[in-house]
């Protein structure tokens, strides 16, 4: 039974040929059936070769009056697709039987004919087709009308024409013609803007009944919705209503196609929500699972955008977690997450505690994901969450699972500094038993970093130790690292270590044993201070240079009386030589490239910049912004920057690319103008040796600026370096280059750049926390605009804060909205902003901004941005 | 844009999740060996729930697949993931029904191999290139089905019929090796 279709088909038409020719030609098609069998090796010939003989034999079969086999030879036909030529001889057949009165014969034989028509064939037979779309039988109706539809695609002039019929057809009685011509009336119209909403507009009235047409007919008038306004007709919305209506229909299909169309409305309010989201709610209780499914997985998108919209279902989603159907359970988990409010977590922890034993190990992993970053959002309920995941960390379950709890409670350490050392004793607990040998190291070398910091250290040498007799020599000589970083770092331990430390130097393990002496002699070294920063430079460090480079220079390190200086060792990501590269295709890929691309995000920067010895000096980075592009798309070299911003230094990293295969770039480097920058001074700048084609690659310029002063200043660039002329076929490039610039385009350093979006979780609990004292509120006018969310976005934009509890979002029709704000600002200045807008008749937008912050001048620095911007 | 609902594949696997009778409707699974994939991802997603009482709904690779088990043959109708999918549970629901009234209550492997033909057929009815042709079952079984062994037949077409008839069990046994 393992065969492929074309094969099946082929013994399909086996079966066929079969009858017929019994008795005259058995011993043939025997042996034809034999080939087939034998074609398992080469389904796709066998089926090209005979399929021409087949369908000759096929179109005998047209003599025969039995159904049956009418319909198979209709099907076959369908399946073989034949050549033009071959076309000729069914065609006669074929229009004899939409001429004939049996009119199953004549709607498959229409169905059949339009499916291997040819354009000259079609003019032919137009005539025959239009009378088939108004013919009494709805059986022939529907077959010429789908016909039509797929027709469409390849000659849409000719059944354009078609038009009258088909819209007859919307009027029939029959549903499902009623459901063809509609879609094919629309099809027809589709590029006329004006005759799809005046034929929404004619139908909306009550005219389609059908359930399938019914809920076209919804398709379509959300999308003369959405093309109303795109093209600024908004306000009114006139054919809401008839989705309104439909929310009424006797069928579950229209109901929630019309549920859905409504919550996908663009900017929909929450009076014209409240309707949909109430037909989904019953839904969510039905006995049917696809009821269920369809329901949550829409309300699960509305949370997206409207969570408190979403919240009176959540009884009922509640419900829905232990729900048989995994699916359902997990988008109703999902959901609630997105909802919940901080008071509900308890109740919906204990619900999923229920269930989670009896889940796959794919959703569990989900559901620990989801509470993650719940977490992130209720910090108070790190107990709960952080109980949560100690229990099901101690169950049954897989790698990825364990390791989607582990990275939950290590964020949550990282992100909590309270849940520290219960969450690292959880850890410790789960290391006793622990099967994953990646998880164990891992886990391990999180405790030797924070677990000499806690208030009791010494409570965790007994896990680590037991480490070094229980496990494999991986976990073992992990261990061993993680107990001299305790000795290092906790004097009072140091003793203990040190007799712990002795028992490993007899391990069975080498790598073990080695690790053990060293640290012995690291720890028993004399206290000097040259010492203790070079062993603490050397516990705790990370390697400053590329592992792949570091490979490289150890392979080709001869022994000798020379020892290996690590610092002989590139710091810079080589890319591979270009005829190399070639090679391989056009991008290199795995390790060669990966580095070539350090990670963006925060983390990365922050380790990329520090491991540069220039940058390593300007302390804690603040804030990288996003890039900002410095040149045209498609031009000879692509340019895009990211400020990182310091307390008091700025260091622009220009990400250069090479789009000329011709060309190799030396000594890049960026020459900034800062003469409109006033407050910033050039400290340090460090240049790109080598850019070869596609492989990009980083020069830095650092500016030296006031500490905690957030300045603001323009900068202009120029790209200067050497170029080479390179043979492509050899990948080679020549000695000699030639001096080149290239203008950038100007960067600036506006305040937004020093404001770190940060959300907060219960804006008003953090708004009156604050000093009321310190509040400084202003009112402003920003003239006229399209409308009050551009408005919002424009003021969002130059404060660079985070939006609070989605109220950046603006209902369509407002006049009036209120935005709520929250940042850090330069100096780890928590601020809070309430911004009210109002809009007149004119579209003059009126706002009034208070601010709250820790530090009064920072509040009023903020009026400064507003009053400036 | 297309906008009508559009159907991608209707699958028949058996209870080991081969195919029985399978036709796709888009390019999503160009290759025999992408169809093949996608079966035995559908059927191991599958397996252990339980949809013979209801019809039963899981997301897939941006694709929603409804499904239905009775013995050992189970029914896939596979849609677009902003698809209705009450839609394609009518789909499934009509395809269900017409070869339940077909095989005359007897649905299982044996008996769909064995009324091959009829199944294809009902396929064709149901959905013509992707689109919804009818879902209703007695008008679908009205048009497949096709009564080949009638007594009052006249001679000719007899012998016709019964030579159907051993064909098809020919084919079954060619099938079942």
């Amino acid at each position: 039974m393992a065969q492929p279709l074309v094969k099946k088909d082929d013994d399909h038409d086996d079966e066929l040929e079969y009858s017929p020719f019994m008795g005259i030609e058995k011993g043939a098609v025997l042996q034809e059936a034999r080939i087939f069998n034998d074609s398992q090796v080469d389904p796709r010939r066998c089926s090209q070769v005979e399929a021409t003989q087949v369908f000759f034999s096929v179109t005998k079969l047209f003599q025969s009056e039995d159904t049956g086999l009418r319909r198979m030879v209709y099907l076959i036909i369908k399946e073989l697709s034949p050549s033009p030529d071959e076309v000729i001889m069914v065609t006669s057949s074929l229009v004899k039987d939409i001429n004939c009165n049996i009119e199953m014969y004549k709607a498959n034989a229409i169905r059949v004919l339009c499916r291997i028509i040819d354009e000259s064939l079609l003019t032919h037979f137009e005539r025959i087709l239009k009378q088939a779309i108004v013919d009494k039988n709805p059986v022939v109706s529907s077959a010429a009308l789908v016909s039509g539809l797929h027709l469409l695609k390849t000659y849409p002039e000719i059944i354009k024409k078609w038009n009258d019929e088909v819209q007859q057809g919307i009027h029939s009685r029959s549903s499902l013609v009623q459901f063809h011509a509609l879609a094919l009336t629309h099809q027809i119209r589709l590029n006329d803007r004006l005759a799809v909403s005046k034929l929404v507009g004619s139908l909306t009235s009550g005219s389609v009944r059908a359930p399938l047409a019914q809920c076209l007919l919804i398709r379509y008038t959300s999308q003369v919705i959405r093309d109303m306004s795109n093209h600024g007709q908004s306000g009114e919305r006139p054919l809401y209503e008839f989705l309104e209506s439909c929310l009424r229909h006797r069928t579950e299909m229209v109901i929630l196609e019309a549920a859905r169309a409504i919550t996908e409305l663009d900017g929909v309010t929450s009076r014209e929500l409240t309707p949909a989201i109430t037909v989904l709610q019953l839904f969510l209780s039905s006995p049917r699972p696809v009821l269920r499914f369809a329901a949550v997985r829409t309300l699960n998108k509305v949370a997206m955008t409207h969570p408190m919209a979403v919240t009176n279902c959540n009884i009922d989603m509640e419900s829905l977690i232990s729900d048989q159907n995994r699916s359902i359970a997990t988008l109703a988990i999902t959901t609630l997450l997105k909802t919940g409010n901080e008071s509900s977590v308890e109740r919906l922890m204990k619900q999923i505690t229920n269930f989670m034993s009896d889940i796959a190990d794919e959703f569990k992993t989900v559901v620990v994901e989801a509470i993650r970053s719940l977490c992130v959002k209720f910090p108070l309920k790190y107990r709960f969450l952080m109980t949560f995941l100690s229990n099901v960390l101690r169950e049954e379950g897989g790698f990825e699972y364990k390791r989607a709890i582990v990275d939950s409670i290590v964020t949550i350490i990282r992100d909590i500094p309270d849940a520290k050392e219960s969450g690292l004793l959880h850890l410790c607990e789960f290391i006793e038993d622990c099967e994953f040998t990646y998880l164990s190291t891992q886990i391990l070398h999180f405790l030797g970093i924070e677990g000499p910091n806690t208030s009791d250290p010494s409570k965790y040498i007994r896990y680590i130790y037991n480490r070094v007799h229980l496990e494999n020599a991986t976990v073992r000589a992990a261990a061993v690292s993680t107990l001299a970083k305790f000795g290092f770092m906790v004097e009072s331990l140091k003793p203990r270590i040190t007799v712990l430390l002795k028992r490993c130097i007899y391990d069975s393990d080498d790598e073990v044993r080695d690790r053990a002496t060293l640290f012995l002699s690291v720890l028993g070294g004399d206290d000097t201070v040259d010492t203790d920063k070079d062993s603490k430079e050397f516990l705790f460090g990370s390697l400053e240079v590329p592992l792949v480079n570091m490979e490289t220079s150890l392979k080709n390190y001869e022994p000798s009386e020379e020892v290996f200086d690590i610092n002989s060792v590139p710091k810079e990501v080589k890319s591979q030589p270009l005829a190399e590269k070639k090679a391989q295709g056009k991008k290199p890929t795995g390790l060669g490239a990966l580095p070539a691309a350090p990670s963006s995000g925060f983390d990365g920067y922050e380790k990329l910049l520090s491991s540069i010895p220039e940058f390593a000096a300007f302390g804690k980075l603040f804030k990288s912004s996003s890039h900002v592009e410095l040149t045209e798309a498609e031009t000879e070299y692509a340019v895009n920057v990211v400020k990182h911003i310091f307390d008091s230094h700025v260091v622009f990293q220009y990400n250069c690319t090479n789009t000329i295969p011709e060309q190799l770039l030396e000594r890049v480097n960026v020459i900034v103008d800062a003469s409109e920058a006033e407050e910033f001074s050039e400290a340090a700048s460090k240049a790109l040796n080598s850019l070869p084609y596609d492989s990009p690659g980083q020069a830095f310029v650092a500016f030296e600026k006031p500490a905690g002063v957030p300045a603001v200043g323009k900068f202009s660039n120029t790209l200067t370096f050497v170029v080479k002329e390179v043979d492509t076929s050899t990948g080679e490039a020549e000695d000699d280059g030639v001096e080149d610039e290239y203008q950038l385009e100007d960067l600036e350093i506006v305040a937004a750049d020093y404001m770190v979006k940060v959300g907060v979780s219960n804006f008003r609990n953090a708004w009156e926390s604050m000093d009321e004292e310190d509040e400084h509120v202003d009112e402003y006018g920003l003239g006229q605009r399209e409308s009050l969310g551009e408005a919002i976005k424009a003021v969002i934009d130059l404060l660079g804060m985070q939006s609070c509890e989605g109220t950046e979002t603006v209902p369509s029709n407002a006049r009036s909205h209120t935005c709520l704000l929250s940042g850090v600002y330069i100096g780890n200045v928590k601020v809070l902003v309430r911004a009210q807008f109002g809009m007149d008749s004119t579209k003059e937008i009126a706002m009034k901004l208070a601010v709250r912050a820790e530090d009064v001048s920072v509040a009023e620095a903020i009026h400064e941005i507003v009053a400036n911007g | 844009m297309e906008l009508p609902p559009k159907v991608k594949n209707i699958l028949l696997l058996d209870s080991e999740g081969k195919r029985i009778a399978v036709k796709y409707y888009t390019d999503d699974w160009p290759t025999n060996a992408a169809k093949e994939a996608f079966e035995k991802t559908v059927f191991t997603k599958t397996q252990k729930t339980n949809a013979r009482a209801e019809v039963e709904v899981t997301a897939l690779e941006n694709n929603i697949i409804v499904y239905k088990f009775v013995e050992d043959l189970h029914f896939f109708v596979t849609g677009g993931e902003e698809e209705n999918e009450l839609i394609l549970a009518c789909v499934l629901q009509g395809l269900f029904d017409a070869v339940n009234l077909l095989l005359r209550g007897n649905v299982d492997k044996r008996e769909a191999l064995d009324n091959l033909d009829l199944i294809f057929l009902c396929i064709d009815e149901i959905i013509d290139g992707g689109i919804v042709l009818e879902t209703d079952a007695n008008v679908i079984v009205g048009k497949a089905g096709i009564n080949s062994v009638d007594p009052n037949a006249p001679l000719s077409e007899q012998t016709i019929s019964q030579a159907f008839a051993t064909a098809r069990e020919h084919f079954t046994r060619s099938l079942m090796k």
